[in-house]
């Protein structure tokens, strides 16, 4: 027996459960952040499995999303963690709880 | 497609994921979170997306795990305030999981095994990406230098 997508599909949504988990329920932000790349993470290897067992068209769509959702992936996590340095700076403190006004 | 390593590596990646979410210091979470990124590559590598996987342990690893380790490293101060899990987060996760689970298992179009197809090679992924996906292309080029300039306008140091 091979692997079918169900198979993948399902490694994928606990791929996306887990980073689910670590971003509601971690009070750092460095945590937070994990969690979404690994969420991020588990729809890229949706995107490839679809890809895969899908009929096949000329360009490989499902490999270009997957790049381009790469590539989207390294610039918000760039952004995000000179957030959390910007207001480490700040609160002297990477604890979401503490963050509790908006006013420099 | 080989049974055996897809359980390996599946196990693997769910247990450094898990690990990732639920380790209390920082910096074995951001190496956890390293390992998943290498089972997540050889899930693409054993499915037949080699470029893909390359690009993603280049990417994941080379960039945002270096750049969380340095967040880590710069925002030190307070390692030890972190209380670990908080449980309220784990019904919801849960409950996510069994929906996706009961949607997966409940459309019957998903119980296919994968098709004979011939290798994507490197020289196709180029050529489509000069041809048919040159605008999306280049807008992803420009969001990242985007996403550079305001990164380090974030954290440059103001002068009182």
């Amino acid at each position: 027996m091979t692997p079918t997508l169900q198979v993948f599909l399902i490694v994928s949504a606990a791929l996306f459960s887990i980073g689910l988990l670590a971003a509601l329920s971690r009070r750092h932000a460095i945590f937070i952040l994990i969690g979404i790349e690994m969420m991020l993470a588990a729809a890229n290897l949706n995107f490839i499995a679809f890809w895969r067992f899908g009929p096949q068209h000329q360009p490989p769509v499902g490999v270009m999303i997957a790049l381009f959702s790469i590539a989207i992936a390294a610039a918000e996590a760039a952004v995000g963690l000179a957030i959390v340095i910007a207001v480490y700076r700040h609160y002297r403190s990477t604890n979401v709880d503490e963050f509790n006004q908006l006013r420099g | 497609m080989n049974t055996g390593a897809f359980i390996v590596i599946a196990i693997v990646t769910l247990s450094a994921a898990m690990a990732a979410a639920t380790l209390r210091k920082l910096m074995h979470a951001a190496l956890s979170f390293a390992l998943a990124v290498i089972g997540i590559a050889a899930f693409f590598f054993l499915i037949g997306a080699e470029f893909v996987g390359l690009a993603l342990v280049f990417i994941y690893i080379g960039a945002v795990a270096v750049l969380i380790v340095f967040t880590i490293l710069l925002t030190r101060r307070d390692v030890q305030r972190d209380r670990g899990l908080n449980w309220s987060g784990v019904p919801i996760a849960a409950s996510v999981f069994a929906g996706l689970t009961w949607s997966i298992l409940n459309t019957q179009s998903t119980a296919i095994v994968a098709p004979h197809i011939r290798a994507l090679t490197v020289k196709q992924i180029g050529q489509t990406l000069m041809t048919t996906y040159v605008w999306p292309m280049q807008c992803v080029g420009l969001l990242l230098t985007a996403a550079l300039i305001g990164a380090l306008l974030l954290v440059i140091e103001e002068k009182p």
